[in-house]
Parts: C-alpha cells; structure tokens; sequence
C-alpha cells in the first residue's frame, strides 16, 4: 500500500515534533470548553440561542464527523481538552514528556473494565438521554463539566489516558473510525525499534500504545508524544488510502463488534428520533422517566443490544459456515467487526449531512451572541437563518449511504475467502441500509 | 522552564478569558437595572417570569422581553400599547408608560399553547393622578342574567336573515325597535317574537320580520366598529371559536361538545364540573347567537364562561372593543348586505 510519511517534510516535521502548535490549539480547547460550560449554565434557555447547545452539537459534533474523522482519524483527540488538566498534573508539567514527576497514584486500569465496552455503554446512555441532552444547554453543560472532573478524577488515580481509553463515548466512536481514516503513526524501520531496549515511545504514549506493536489506528490519539522522544526518529505520520485497517491481516476484538453494532443503532434510533415523521418517537424520547420515554429506550435497547446484534450474529454464523476452515464464533464475530466499520462511519456522516447543511446558519449568531443575552459581537446576531434540505443534500445523503455499502461490502470480500462466504455480511450491510434510507430520505 | 511558565500564562490567561466574558457581561448587564427583563414562558413551562410589575404614573418602564420556548405575545389591555411579538431567545425593547394610576393586565397576544390564556399579569401603577374610573356595573348583573344557564333561541329564521332587505320595513317598525336598551337587553328571538305580535305587522311575514331584526342589529353597529370587532375576534377568539365562528378553532379540536345538562349553577350544592375544556358553540347555528343578548354576551366576555374553559376578559378588553366584538359576532347569524331572497341555507 502506499503511504505519504509526513515526517520527511522537514517543516511539517518540525511542526509535528515542536509541542507550541499543538499546546496553542489545545489551549484554545480547554478555553472554549470552559466557555462552553459557562455559557450552557448561565446562557439563554432557548437551545438555538446558546453556545453550548450550537457549538457542542452542532458545529462541533458535524466537524468531528464530516471533517476530523474521515480526513484525520483521532485527529481531534490530539486537540481535544478534556484530558488535558489532568495529563498536566500526571506530567508535572504542561510541555513535559510523560514520565517525569507529577501528581497521581498511577495505578494500573483494572483489567476487567479494559476494552471499548464502557465506551459503548456511554455511546446508549448518550442515545438514551440525548433528546434531553441535546436540546438543553444547562444538561449539556452539566454533562460537560462532569466529565472534565470525571476525566481530571480517574488521570489522578490510574495512569496515563484511562478515561479517554476506555470511557469517553466518542473516543470509543472516533477510535472504531479512526480505522477507516486517512492518517497513521507507524514505526519506519522496525529493526531500529527492535534494537532500541529503553521504549522511550511506550513510556511517553499517553495510551499505552507501544508504536511497533501498533496495526490499527483506533487506540492511537496521535498525540505525537512518541515522535517527540523517539532518539533515531523512527516514527512516521503517514497518509494512507481510507480503510487501510481494514483487511485480512488485522487483529480486531469482539468489544469492537459490539462498539460498531451500538453505533450503529444509535444511527438508526437517532434519524428516526430526529429526522422521521414521527411526532410520538421524539416526545417519547423527549419525556424522561414517563412510561412513553420507557417504551422508547426499551426499543432503543432491544435494537441495540438484541435485534441488530441477532443479525449480526446470525450473518457472522452463516460466513463463518460457509468457509472452508471454521473458527469459533466469538473469532468470528470480531473478524467481521470490519464491515460494521464503513458502514457506521458512512451512516453517521449521512445523517449528519441530514441536519447540517439546515442547522449550521446558527453558528456565526452563536457566536456573536454566545449566551443568547442579545449582544451582538460580531454583529451577525440577527442573521440566524434556518437553511433548506435541498434535494442536493438528500442526494448526497443517498450517494453516501451507498459508498457505505459498497465499501463494507469490499471490506467483507476483502475479509473472506469466497463472495459466498461475504454474502451473509452484504446482506445485513444491505439492510441496514435500506433502513437508514427509509429513515433519512424516505 | 522559562517556557513551561509561559505555557502555563497562556493556559491561565485563556481559561480567564472564557471565565470572564459571560462574568463581565452579566456584571455589565446589572446596570441597566432601569430595564426589566421579561421572559415568556408557556404556563406549563412557567408563565410569565414577572407576575407583577410595579411602576408609577409618568415614569417609563422598560422592559426587554424574550421567550424560552415558543412564539409568545406581549400586550397591554386597555391601553393603545401595539401587541408586541416575543421570539425565543431573540430580546424586543419596549417602553410603557402609564398616566393613570390602576391595575392593568398584561397578556400573550400569540396562541402559544392550550394554555396561552393562563399568560396573564398584573401591572401596578401607583403615584399621582386620576384612578382610571371603575367600571360601571355590567348589565348582565342588572339585568340578573345567568349567563352560565343554556340559553336557546324560542325560534329561529327560515333563512339567514339579511339586514339590507329589512331595511325595506324600516318605516313600519315601531319607535321602540331601536331604543339601545330593547338592544341590549334582548336577544334577537325576543326583539322577533315581540315585534310579530304588533298587528300592525301583520302584512309582514315571519322572514320579513326576521330581516327587520337584523336591521334593527345594524343600527347598533357602526362599520368601525365591525372592523375592529373583526380583528379582536380574529386575535383572541378565534382560537377556539373558530374563523368563521363554528367553535371549531384549533385550540379546542377534538375537545367533547358542551353538554347543557352540566350547568348546575341552579343547584343548591354546586358540583364542580371540573371535566375540562368542552367545544364552544357553533356561532353559525341560528339556536345560538339569535337565542341571546348583547348583555348577555357581554357579561360572557367580561367574566369567561364557567367551566368551559372560556376566559374573561373584562380586565384586557375596553367596553368599547367588547361592543365592537358583541356586535360582529351577530353578523355570523345576519347577513348584514343585501342577499337575494332564495332557498335556505
């Protein structure tokens, strides 16, 4: 495959190994993040007026899916501000590499909690709560502020990045991705990091990773640290073709598949929440705690966690018997975790598309008047203008449904012996799209 | 280290940055304690944020409304104060200013929700100057009207009647007829029923005395008068009453008929009927409007209907707007042009 080390640009490498560049933009996150906090307990009531609410859900939530996860992988994590005071305190430092003194008790994370499975649970609890969430900037804030404390919490106890490994939702969401994305760290010359005993690299990595070991892209926060310490410049930032984690070769998990079937019906339960015809659905969704809202989430989990999983399991079963060596089913499931991947990132994208091109002529006003108290900053207050679903965004919509489908169904040929084996895998990867295009257009 | 410290300024600096803009413009905003921040909220949400408003005569009070969830209205009753528009999350200025000491009721002039008539508060204006005089006592209570009693006209035209081919009896009709009093304190039915007994009439027939009373109901409504009863109508009637006043607004659709046989206000033990809204009634059916009274209408307005979910508005309305309502109202049982005499409709 071929692959563009950026590194051997010297100003893009110097860029990369320099920590100002990255410092400055996650300074500016973690101020925007406060300010995001503030602005959703103190701002306007009315959703479309507050900061939190504009930022957080729609311009941020559209750019991490439109932009930093199809052209950056888990770019936005290396930015993002939520660990950050945290690692600061572990590093005793805020431009010190990991390793040096800092606070913190350092413990190990327990190795039952490991994997994405928490992730994914945060990813329903998102899902079940998200009508409220999203519609409600003091939620919102609240949320927020607790997982900041949340994160600043766990970064004292456990060592390095345990909640953005193994709680945060969207690095759960970002990480599955990331594997389709177009950015990689991998080590240029495996034989130097062979010979190189110390592992300055491992100690460094804010994740745990060890980057000769590393062969996906989902638990790499591209954070640089390693580049940074690395003594025979041995790390290189490539640009890949998208998917490239994706194959025969790869190792992948069974809480993968279960993260990947989540995201998936967290797509489906959120388009018809958001975008279907529904008026029942969304107050139900609306109405936490009522007998409607249970309704709801008990179908939002049954979909979650019993239907699409059923599917799922029976496609992987039918592959796996229609090979020529059999694996058990468990190897099974998370072998063809793959496909879900395109197909999940692709639906999202779809039905981000859905609400973006209407919602994001609230940004600029957002901006001029952040807590919606009727300032005007930049004066473009009173431009809010709710845009139109055009036809050429329900045909992107429709364009990009079926690149999702086309491209999980290569990666399930990819990934099996015979077309006939993938044919199981094609199949739910069809339905599921059928469903996702009833949902969004109808 | 010098740039780790650096590092460390920034991050401060930034972080008070975020911290101070909301901080500083909500301390900037303290200031303008001259203004009063209004928020609109629908009655399940909240209500208004202000019940009360205090002020004195001549002095302004300045209000910045805004709305926290739907399209509310802000107005004044009985003051020339225009209805303002309230958005959510969207600020309007407004000034008022009051030159005689009262109670006024401020309303939302939107049909914001099933409750959207519960959006009602008080402004208290103290100070200097003439009260604004009581309010005459309504001549339902003088009359001793139940207003809340069932209330059905004894009989009703063939056809709609039309007051332009009355106009042709005018001459005939006796000078009582156009007494306001006989107006007021009559329902159409009754003014009909006294004017076929005349023998004087007899000549006429029963449609003809039919057009002769609703010519007898133009004389008391002026055009002006009709136009504005119109746009009351249209603003705070209509939402349950229906544009074209078949009680079929969209406030009330689906709400059950209401049921005569649940007025009890001539009971010795009231029962509270309690059940809820009920459909108001079909203005257009001839039973109705020709079956009561201006001042029965009136004093229905003034204090709402009991147990109908009707609300008074006896505080928001000028006499003047609740004759002006009284008399287009009738206009959904008359034909006020002149109509051409053919099959009933």
């Amino acid at each position: 495959m071929t692959r563009l080390d950026l590194t051997r640009s010297p100003r893009a490498l110097a860029l990369l190994r320099s920590r100002w560049p990255q410092f400055l933009l996650r300074a500016i996150t973690l101020a925007g993040f406060v300010f995001t906090i503030l602005s959703g307990l103190m701002g306007s009531v009315v959703g479309s007026h507050n900061f939190a609410i504009i930022f957080v859900w729609i311009a941020w939530w559209t750019t991490l899916k439109l932009v930093f996860i199809p052209f950056g992988g888990r770019s936005w994590c290396s930015i993002c501000p939520i660990p950050l005071p945290g690692e600061w305190l572990q590093n005793g430092g805020i431009l010190q590499p990991r390793g040096g003194t800092g606070f913190g008790l350092g413990k190990r994370w327990p190795r039952f909690l490991k994997g994405s499975w928490m992730q994914a649970g945060g990813f329903l609890l998102i899902g079940l709560f998200g009508a409220m969430t999203l519609t409600s900037a003091k939620i919102t804030a609240i949320v927020l502020l607790f997982i900041l404390i949340l994160a600043l919490a766990l970064s004292l106890v456990f060592e390095r990045r345990s909640f953005c490994n193994y709680l945060c939702p969207i690095g759960g969401f970002t990480g599955l991705y990331a594997q389709a994305g177009p950015v990689e760290l991998r080590v240029k010359d495996v034989d130097i990091c062979a010979a190189h005993s110390e592992k300055t690299c491992y100690t460094a990595c804010p994740w745990g990773q060890y980057p000769l070991a590393l062969k996906s892209s989902a638990n790499c926060g591209l954070c640089m640290e390693c580049l940074r310490v690395c003594p025979s410049d041995n790390i290189a930032v490539n640009l890949r073709p998208w998917g490239s984690d994706l194959g025969p070769k790869t190792k992948h998990r069974l809480d993968e598949a279960f993260l990947g079937l989540v995201m998936l019906a967290s797509a489906l339960v959120d388009s018809a929440v958001f975008l279907g015809p529904w008026g029942q659905l969304k107050s139900a969704a609306y109405a936490i705690g009522s007998p409607a809202w249970f309704l709801f989430s008990g179908s939002f989990l049954l979909t979650a966690l019993g239907i699409l999983p059923g599917l799922y399991l029976g496609a992987a079963w039918a592959a796996n018997r229609l090979g020529t060596t059999h694996v058990n089913l468990r190897q099974s499931l998370a072998h063809y975790s793959q496909v879900l991947v395109p197909l999940g990132l692709m639906a999202w994208i779809a039905f981000t598309i859905s609400f973006a091109f209407v919602k994001f002529g609230y940004v600029l006003p957002a901006v001029s008047d952040p807590l919606g108290w009727g300032w005007n900053l930049i004066g473009l207050s009173k431009t809010a203008g709710v845009g139109e679903a055009t036809s050429f965004s329900l045909n992107l919509q429709v364009a990009i449904l079926m690149v999702g489908l086309y491209w999980s169904s290569r990666v399930a040929c990819r990934i099996s012996e015979t077309i006939r084996q993938a044919a199981p895998l094609i199949a739910f990867s069809g339905l599921f799209t059928l469903a996702m295009l009833w949902l969004l257009v109808g | 280290m010098k740039k780790e410290g650096l590092a460390r300024w920034i991050v401060i600096l930034l972080v008070l940055a975020a911290v101070g803009v909301p901080l500083v413009g909500w301390w900037l905003s303290k200031d303008l304690a001259a203004t009063l921040e209004l928020h609109a909220r629908m009655p399940e949400n909240g209500g208004w944020s202000v019940n009360t408003i205090q002020a004195k005569v001549g002095q302004p009070i300045h209000l910045r409304l805004t709305s926290d969830d739907v399209v509310h209205g802000f107005a004044v009753g009985r003051s020339d104060h225009p209805a303002l528009d309230i958005l959510p999350g969207e600020f309007t200025d407004t000034t008022l200013t009051f030159d005689q000491p009262g109670k006024y009721t401020f309303y939302c002039s939107r049909w914001c929700g099933a409750n959207h008539w519960r959006m009602r508060g008080t402004i208290e204006v103290t100070g200097e100057g003439d009260p604004i005089p009581p309010d005459p006592q309504p001549l339902f209570l003088k009359l001793g009207i139940d207003i809340d009693a069932p209330q059905t006209a004894e009989v009703t035209p063939g056809m709609t009647a039309s007051a332009g081919r009355g106009a042709l009896f005018a001459s005939q009709l006796p000078a009582y007829a156009l007494e306001k009093d006989i107006y007021l304190s009559n329902s159409p039915a009754k003014v009909w029923l006294r004017l076929r007994a005349e023998t004087f009439l007899s000549s006429l027939s029963d449609d003809d005395v039919w057009d002769a009373v609703a010519w007898i109901w133009q004389q008391h409504a002026t055009p002006e008068a009709l136009k504005s009863g119109q746009e009351l109508y249209a603003t705070n009637c209509a939402a349950c009453h229906g544009e074209s006043g078949k009680g079929d607004g969209v406030m009330v659709r689906g709400l059950p008929v209401w049921d005569p046989s649940l007025h009890t206000s001539g009971d010795v033990t009231h029962q509270p009927t309690g059940e809820g809204l009920v459909s108001p009634p079909d203005f257009t059916d001839p039973k109705v409007l020709l079956g009561v009274s201006p001042a029965l209408l009136e004093g229905k307005i003034i204090r709402g209907g009991m147990g109908t979910g009707m609300p008074y508005w006896g505080p928001i309305f000028t006499s003047e707007q609740i004759q002006a309502v009284i008399s287009y109202l009738y206009t959904f049982s008359f034909h006020s042009q002149e109509q051409p005499r053919g099959p009933s409709n």
